[in-house]
This record gives structure tokens, C-alpha cells and sequence, in this order.
């Protein structure tokens, strides 16, 4: 059979699981939030004079998703191995690619509605002047991106544990460490005591750092695939964990 | 339809499942016996394919499951112990993803939801999320999932588990009308349930198969099966088990009951004896005031409790 028709299942189904639960509109809610006030408050919008999302809209994105992309990967295949709805998921027709691919589409496409929801934003500063809409095109696509290896990180936390709560706090711990290595300050320290080429390594490890490229309006190529290969080797991370769940 | 070839299953250095070996035909009914962590379970998900074996082979309806692990599940439908459901569906939503990811679309899905929405009367139900189901109606909600696509084989941990007497009926039932098309495997321990739906059962301890047979062969190897009861008004107990013990058949008298006169005693029978006890003993008694003389049949329980008892317990009970 059609393996996308399988994922498509899969995907519909962990959708339908979001909207069902009031995680959904929670999420949403203070995401929509949290850009707003950042945005237009902590971020002075209005007080910068210029037409323009990157520093007071996108700029915030990654700490964002610190927290909030966790919560949302979190429960993928913990909550699965909890109630051990795992042994009816695994043992359907279906490889456990498919189940992997099905299961990260639907929180990645969750996580898109979301973005897409700070519309407002664009209309705001598109009324108030003339933004390069090409450029926020481009930021929104590296934030979903970005979103979109977070959340693949989470979903390998997820499935070492039983637990929520242990999945959440481990995937945030990796996730800062991703956004750390390339974060101003922590780089300023790290210049001081290591070679360049040490410091180059380490933040290109960083979002923030490849995130930058996306913001300026440019798609670049390598940060596309740094992202994607973030995503990549993080499902294979999970299906490998699933294997040895299987394995005994 | 399932074949099953030294099929082992090693936790750490525990070994869970231990070279097991069975086969089941269209048409047949095994029952999977044994005592709690005998490795029941572990052997289903093997069969199913939800574990991975440390070593030997499962074969389902000609597929590898090695080999071809679609194709192998394809043909199986699986209630796992605790009958798991996703708890923020509502049932409907639930079969109907079932139904789907079996492939199931468009006509087809709703004939097949409609279907096992009717054999497991989920009709009241249908329409309520899952987590607020009782147990026994969560039950058959999984159930009503295993068998969606009309599978060839059916892997069952416990179907019964957690329903009340009518719903065990019911599903006992439905087991054995299944039966008779398809390859069913499920596990119990409730003994009454081997002989109310199987036509084979193989009991399991410490991951080894112990015995395999049909109930009634496995009621044989009972000490009770063809053992003799008699009840009598006016001996006592000590003259009826002297007389007792000069039938030649007899091996051994056991006084169950004495009071008010009447006497209860239990003759076991020697090998080969093979249910001629009851007439040698009636012959023996005629001329006393017979109130009682029946052949007893093997106890499913007693021969569980002998195959399957732990050697320390064994040897503390002589």
C-alpha cells in the first residue's frame, strides 16, 4: 500500500488528538501571547521606527519554542507508552517509519497553524509601512524550520521515557544548549580561552546561528539543510530507541 | 495459519520465553494457559510482531515474520493484555482509524465499523470518548479494533479480563463462532474458559511449554480423572476403606467426609484402569446402602496447579 496514505492516517489521527484536548488552544493562546507582548512591549516595535519583524518579532522565536515546542513534542510516544496504545500502533500493517513521519508531521503542521496565526503582526506593520515581505517570508519559513528540529529533538526525548515531565525537561536542556552555542554572550566567553576554528564549530551546533541567515531574508542552502538534517538524524535517533524497545 | 518454531525471548539474563515451539490451524481454538510472568504475554507479542525474538521463527499464514512484517500483521488482529485504546478518541473515531490504517476506506470502512460496532454492541457507546468508557465496554472497543478487518488470525491476552459474567459469555461466545473460520490464539487463566472455548490448550511455566493437548486430554493426566466418589449410610469409614483397598483397581482411599452415619469416601484409580473403577467399586459396596457413586472427570484446575506449581512448593506439600 501507498506508505504517504499510511502517514496521512497517522497524521490525521495526532491532529485530531491536539484539537481534541485543550493542549491545542493552550498552546496557541499563549504563543499568540507571548508574541504579541514581546513584539510590541519587551521587543519595542513601535519605538524602533522601522518597517521591519526581524528583531522585534523573529529575534524571539527561539526562546520561544525553548519552552513551547517541548511541550507540544512531549507527549508523541511517552503518553503512546504510557497507556500502551504502542503495541496496537506497532503492530498494524505499518512500518514504524511511517508511524515516526505521521506522528512529526502532525505536531510540525500544529506548529504552522500556530505561526501562521501571528498574521496579525504582518498586517500590522504592512499597514503602518512598507516591510521587505519577502524577508518575513523567509523568517517565517527558517522559524518553521527551526520549530521543526526542536520539535524532532523532542520526539526522541519522548521516546526514551514513560514520562512527560522527563521528556519535556530533557528536550529543553537540549534545545538551550542548541540555541546556547551560538548566543552572543556564551560565544564572547568561549572566544576568550579556545582557537577560532573551536568556536566556529561550536556555533554552527547553534540555531541562532543558522536561524540569522533566514532572517536577513536570505535561503541559504546550508542552513536549510542543517535543519533538515537536525530533523533527519533525530527520527532515525527515534526509530533506532523504538527498535530497541522492541528488542527487550 | 500460525506456526511458532523454538521461539525464544531473553531479558537481560532472564530468560522469558524459552524454546517454544506450536502451530495453529484454521479452524482451531488454543487456549494459552499458565501462571502470572509464565510468558504469555511476551509470546503474543512475539506472534504479533510487537517484540522482537532472540531467537527461532514465527510464520503467519506462509509470511515470515522476520521477513515480511506487513504482510504478517496484515493478517492478524491483536487485543493486547489490558485492551489499550487512544483515551481522546471517541469510539467511532477510533474504529474508524483502526479500519483505515487496515487499509479500509470509503464503503468498505463503514460496512466493517458498522460490523464490529454490532458484534461488540458498542451502539450506546459510539459516540462517547474513550476515557470515559467503563472497563468493560473499553474492552470491547479494543476487541471490536482486533477483529475490524476480518483477520485469518487472532491474537487474544486476555479477552476476558475485567468483564463481568455476562460479558465473558458473551465474548466465549464469540470466540467460538470465530473459531470456526479462523486461527485464534488467546490467553486465560481462567480454567472454565478452556473448555468453554477451545478446542486446544498448551500450558506455559517459567517460558517452557508444559503440556499441549485437547481439554480432555489434558484432564487425563489429572489423578482425579476416573477417580470414584461413594457415599454410605451406616459403615463406618474404616470397614468401607479396608473393603475399598481389596478392588484391585484401586490405588488409593481417601475419607472425604464422615457424619450422622454417612460416609463419604474418594477411591484414584490405578494406571490403566481407564473408568472401569466406578462398576468394581458398585460391585464392591451392593451390600451396603449405596446413597452415592459417581465417576468423577479430571480437574482442569488440579492438573494446572500439579504442571505449574514451583518445586519448592511441590516438595513442601509431600
Amino acid at each position: 500500500m501507498n506508505p504517504w496514505r499510511n502517514i496521512w492516517t497517522i497524521t490525521k489521527r495526532e491532529l485530531g488528538a491536539y484539537f481534541t484536548s485543550p493542549l491545542a488552544y493552550v498552546f496557541i493562546v499563549i504563543f499568540l501571547l507571548l508574541c504579541g507582548f514581546f513584539t510590541f512591549f519587551v521587543g519595542g516595535f513601535f519605538e524602533r521606527q522601522e518597517a521591519s519583524l526581524v528583531r522585534p518579532f523573529f529575534d524571539w522565536h527561539p526562546w520561544f519554542y525553548l519552552f513551547l515546542v517541548p511541550a507540544v513534542g512531549m507527549r508523541l510516544w511517552a503518553e503512546e507508552r504510557r497507556v500502551g496504545t504502542l503495541e496496537l500502533l506497532l503492530t498494524m500493517p505499518i512500518t514504524a517509519w511511517q508511524a515516526i513521519v505521521g506522528k512529526f508531521l502532525a505536531s510540525w503542521l500544529f506548529l504552522a497553524l500556530a505561526l501562521v496565526l501571528t498574521f496579525p503582526v504582518v498586517l500590522t506593520v504592512n499597514y503602518l509601512g512598507h516591510p521587505d515581505n519577502g524577508v518575513i517570508l523567509t523568517a517565517y519559513v527558517g522559524s518553521w524550520l527551526m520549530a521543526g528540529a526542536y520539535l524532532a529533538i523532542s520526539c526522541v526525548t519522548s521516546a526514551l521515557t514513560r514520562s512527560q515531565v522527563v521528556s519535556f525537561i530533557i528536550s529543553l536542556v537540549v534545545c538551550l544548549f542548541l540555541i546556547l552555542a551560538g548566543f552572543p554572550p556564551v560565544i564572547n566567553v568561549l572566544e576568550q580561552f579556545a582557537r577560532p576554528w573551536l568556536v566556529d564549530m561550536v556555533t554552527s551546533f547553534s540555531v541562532m546561528t543558522h536561524f540569522e541567515g533566514f532572517q536577513k531574508g536570505v535561503l541559504d542552502s546550508r542552513d536549510i539543510l542543517f535543519f533538515l538534517s537536525v530533523i533527519g538524524f533525530s527520527l532515525f535517533t527515534t526509530s533506532v530507541i523504538l527498535r530497541t524497545h522492541r528488542a527487550g | 495459519m500460525i506456526k511458532v518454531q523454538n521461539l525464544a525471548k531473553a531479558f537481560g539474563t532472564k530468560r522469558a520465553v524459552d524454546d517454544v515451539s506450536f502451530s495453529v490451524d484454521r479452524g482451531e481454538v488454543l487456549g494459552f494457559l499458565g501462571p502470572n510472568g509464565a510468558g504469555k504475554s511476551t509470546t503474543m507479542r512475539m506472534i504479533t510482531g510487537f517484540l522482537s525474538p532472540s531467537g527461532g521463527s514465527v510464520t503467519v499464514g506462509g509470511f515470515d515474520l522476520a521477513e515480511h512484517p506487513i504482510q504478517a500483521r496484515r493478517l492478524i488482529g491483536y487485543l493486547p493484555e489490558n485492551a489499550p485504546a487512544y483515551t481522546d478518541m471517541t469510539v467511532h473515531g477510533f474504529l474508524n482509524f483502526a479500519a483505515e490504517i487496515r487499509g479500509l476506506r470509503g464503503d468498505a470502512r463503514k460496512k466493517a465499523v458498522n460490523r464490529v460496532v454490532e458484534m461488540c454492541f458498542l451502539e450506546s457507546v459510539l459516540h462517547q470518548s474513550v476515557e470515559t468508557l467503563s472497563k468493560g465496554y473499553r474492552h470491547r472497543t479494543c476487541f471490536a479494533q482486533s477483529i475490524i478487518h476480518d483477520p485469518d488470525v487472532l491474537v487474544l491476552d486476555e479477552p476476558t479480563d475485567g468483564l463481568d459474567p455476562n460479558q465473558k459469555h458473551e465474548v466465549r461466545q464469540l470466540i467460538r463462532r470465530m473459531g470456526e473460520k479462523k486461527a485464534i490464539i488467546f490467553s486465560t487463566h481462567i480454567l472454565e474458559e478452556v473448555d468453554a472455548a477451545c478446542s486446544r490448550a498448551i500450558i506455559i511455566d517459567r517460558g517452557k511449554i508444559v503440556a499441549n493437548g485437547t481439554p480432555q486430554e489434558l484432564r487425563q493426566k489429572s489423578e482425579w480423572a476416573g477417580a470414584v466418589t461413594l457415599r454410605v449410610k451406616g459403615v463406618a469409614s474404616s470397614a468401607v476403606t479396608t473393603k475399598l483397598y481389596q478392588v484391585p483397581l484401586v490405588k488409593r482411599v481417601t475419607v472425604v467426609d464422615e457424619k450422622d452415619g454417612h460416609v463419604t469416601v474418594r477411591a484414584f484409580p490405578k494406571a490403566g484402569a481407564n473408568g472401569a473403577l466406578a462398576q468394581a467399586i458398585g460391585e464392591a459396596a451392593h451390600e451396603w446402602h449405596i446413597e452415592q457413586l459417581q465417576a468423577e472427570e479430571g480437574r482442569l484446575d488440579e492438573v494446572f496447579r500439579s504442571i505449574t506449581m514451583p518445586d519448592t512448593v511441590k516438595e513442601a506439600a509431600k
